[in-house]
């Protein structure tokens, strides 16, 4: 006997598109003046039914064939890519719109907050307005007043209670909202993007008040792009890529998977060109796994080849966080000398970095490509992005990197330069 | 612990009951849209009386002024009116609320789950209470008339159930149809303004010939307000009995297509808007 608190089974959703796709609704009009001329078209045709109008119509598949269990108390993060079927499966599991096909098995209570603040009108003030989104999330009336100030106390907007919401700042919206919603007393919680809104300080508390409602033993699905919240809150990860799902199991792995799904970290980047060389490629690249985490050793690689009859070649490599400013950077003749390249010769320079001793985050590096005997420098005008990602450091606990701190782990910098340097080796091929 | 099966299509006694657990949020909806619609406005509730009685002074101006008709002997013109006017205004302003009100709580709908029925349900709750405080204004004009009415007024609550019944009906239907087909807003202007001339508002029924009675009667309204003037004036009005049969059986096709079209097209409804 199986334990769980959802069970889907083969769930799919499609959709119908007509050869019009902006058309969501039929017009009244047309499907009388269709009616009307049918005798005449049967005549011309000589069938008895009307042609079918959307001879174009395909079926578009939101989900497909989707099946997983979840075990009461489990904290499921959902992941995919924007359109992959994330949200559409969170409406078919909170019944807001029905499945085209398989079914979900449910035992327990859902509340779902897809949107924060749904059903909240301005004109009213911030007590109706938690009477009303309450009663439309599932509140009772006696359930409502008996946690009205808990409420008001976790948004913090006591003094502006009885002012029409309208008037509230958005941060105060959102808190205000939220705290509605996170006042809930479901079995199943499914959330959808609702930390996309507010400020850090909101979404910590959230973050915050969703670990409190998964430790009472609440089960949570979690939809968000927020990898970080995902791996702070959840245990197991689902991912769903064009409506099929195609990874469940533990929320690191799945989201590393996720994260090479889309060519959105290891930075694998088309050329570019300048005035001396034409550049193949630039790959950035841990070589110990899929991702790039902090310390890991990274591989910068530069496939170029000479436009012209280049006597001494050189090559700078700086990271830039997404800001611009340089943090770091490695200078090729700093390590070996690269021999003449005649025009149309090509070379592949590459470094390899140790530990790369970046925190998580987007960052940018930039080239620059020389000639060092003629004193010429060109900087690339590109920068080719990557991204590094949470990492458990400093026995083994992650760094709270999400509220935008990015750079260098601290580490002794050579006291000489004043670019930091970091203990990397260079080659040639 | 029960166990909630979601499928593509949906268990029939199930829905009735969801109904009755959400029966809370139909109060909340209504008493959210009474709040929204007097809430800034300088007149307030008071805003309510003023279409009644201006559609009961230009009646009276048309056609008893200009026009001559006549209310039968003892009745006050403007009663006359009056009585008609009050349910036509519940029923057209609750078939105008409901048909929009899907559309206009799209965002409820597109988010949260509950029975959709609650939405138009709601909207013809709160013409209700718009109705019940004009009646206070018909009461106002009965004690200044010196036209007070007699035992027949118990009977009244049963018209305005019957009037309730089929604002209801055909607000379901109109709010799936509308929905579905988004440009049917533009017939219903329409349809209202129909049922203005159609509907014995400035004269009696009576005055209808004989031969074209049962086809007046089709419209459910006609024997509605028979009823309504029957049991508020004193029975001084005559009733002609098979015309509020008539609006019985309308009324119950229109509650039972209105409620199957619903429920056919509700759980698109999300799709759709």
């Amino acid at each position: 006997m199986d334990e769980f608190i959802i069970k889907a089974e083969a769930l799919s959703k499609s959709y119908r598109l007509g050869n019009q796709p902006s058309e969501r609704y039929v017009a009244l009009r047309d499907v009388i003046a269709r009616s009307a001329t049918a005798p005449w078209r049967f005549l011309a045709s000589g069938r008895a039914k009307p042609p079918v109008i959307d001879r174009n119509s395909e079926t578009f598949w939101a989900l497909k064939d989707v099946s997983f269990e979840v075990p009461p108390g489990q904290v499921v993060g959902i992941i995919g890519r924007n359109g992959a079927g994330k949200s559409t499966l969170l409406k078919i599991l909170a019944r807001i719109t029905r499945p085209s096909g398989g079914r979900a098995r449910v035992r327990g209570r859902i509340a779902s907050l897809l949107e924060v603040g749904t059903g909240f009108h301005p004109e009213l003030t911030g007590r109706q307005n938690i009477f009303l989104n309450g009663a439309i999330l599932g509140m009772s009336r006696t359930e409502i007043i008996r946690r009205f100030d808990e409420i008001v106390g976790f948004a913090g907007v006591e003094t502006f209670i009885d002012t029409p919401v309208k008037r509230y700042s958005s941060g105060m919206f959102v808190r205000l909202a939220f705290a509605v919603a996170a006042h809930l007393e479901p079995e199943i919680l499914l959330v959808d993007e609702v930390l996309a809104v507010g400020d850090a300080e909101f979404q910590k508390k959230c973050l915050a008040k969703m670990h409190e409602v998964s430790r009472s033993g609440r089960t949570i699905l979690f939809v968000s792009h927020n990898l970080a919240a995902l791996r702070h809150v959840c245990s197991r990860g689902l991912l769903i890529d064009k409506g099929s799902l195609i990874d469940d199991g533990e929320i690191n792995t799945v989201l590393d998977r996720y994260l090479t799904l889309g060519n959105n970290v290891a930075g694998a980047h088309e050329g570019f060109d300048s005035a001396m060389f034409t550049g193949h490629s630039v790959r950035v690249r841990s070589t110990r796994g899929a991702v790039i985490k902090t310390f890991d050793p990274v591989e910068i690689t530069v496939r170029l080849t000479a436009k012209t009859d280049v006597a001494d070649p050189g090559l700078y490599v700086g990271f830039l966080a997404p800001d611009g400013h340089r943090l770091a950077g490695l200078d090729f003749k700093d390590f070996l000398t690269v021999e003449p390249m005649a025009a149309g010769a090509t070379r592949e320079l590459g470094f390899r970095i140790e530990r790369l001793p970046f925190l998580a985050g987007r960052y940018q590096l930039e080239l620059h490509v020389k000639d060092m005997a003629a004193y010429r420098v060109e900087q690339i005008p590109d920068l080719f992005p990557f991204e590094i990602v949470e990492t458990p450091i400093y026995g083994g606990r992650k760094l709270d990197t999400w509220f935008g701190n990015i750079g260098l782990v601290a580490q002794p910098l050579a006291a000489e330069n004043k670019t930091p340097r970091m203990a990397a080796v260079a080659w040639i091929k | 612990m029960t166990e909630l099966i979601i499928e593509p299509i949906g268990r029939p006694g199930f829905y009735w009951r969801e109904l009755w657990h959400y029966r809370e949020l139909f109060y909340v909806l209504a008493w959210r849209d009474l709040l929204v619609r007097y809430q800034q406005t300088v007149i307030g509730i008071a805003w309510v009386w003023l279409r009644p009685l201006i559609t009961m002074l230009l009646f009276t101006f048309v056609f008893n002024k200009v026009a001559k008709l006549e209310a039968p002997a003892g009745i006050a013109y403007p009663l006359l009116v009056l009585s008609a006017t009050l349910p036509w205004q519940f029923f057209s302003g609750a078939l105008n609320d409901a048909s929009q009100s899907l559309i206009g709580n799209s965002q409820l709908i597109t988010k949260v789950y509950f029975p959709r029925m609650i939405v138009p349900a709601g909207s013809v709750v709160t013409c209700f209470v718009d109705f019940l405080v004009t009646l206070t204004l018909l009461a106002v004009l009965m004690t200044w008339y010196g036209f007070l009415p007699d035992w027949r007024l118990a009977i009244l609550p049963l018209f305005v159930a019957l009037n309730a019944a089929c604002a209801l009906g055909a607000g379901l239907w109109l709010a799936a149809i509308n929905v579905e087909y988004r440009d049917f807003r533009y017939v219903m202007p329409f349809i209202l303004q129909l049922s203005l001339y159609a509907s014995p508002i400035g004269f009696t029924s009576d005055l209808i010939p004989v031969g074209w009675r049962i086809l007046y009667a089709c419209n459910p309204l006609v024997g509605i307000i028979d009823g309504f003037r029957w049991s508020l004036l004193r029975g001084e009005t005559v009733i002609w009995w098979p015309s509020v049969g008539l609006s019985v059986l309308i009324t119950v096709i229109f509650c039972y297509l209105g409620i199957r079209r619903f429920r056919r097209v509700e759980d698109r409804f999300a799709d759709l808007i």
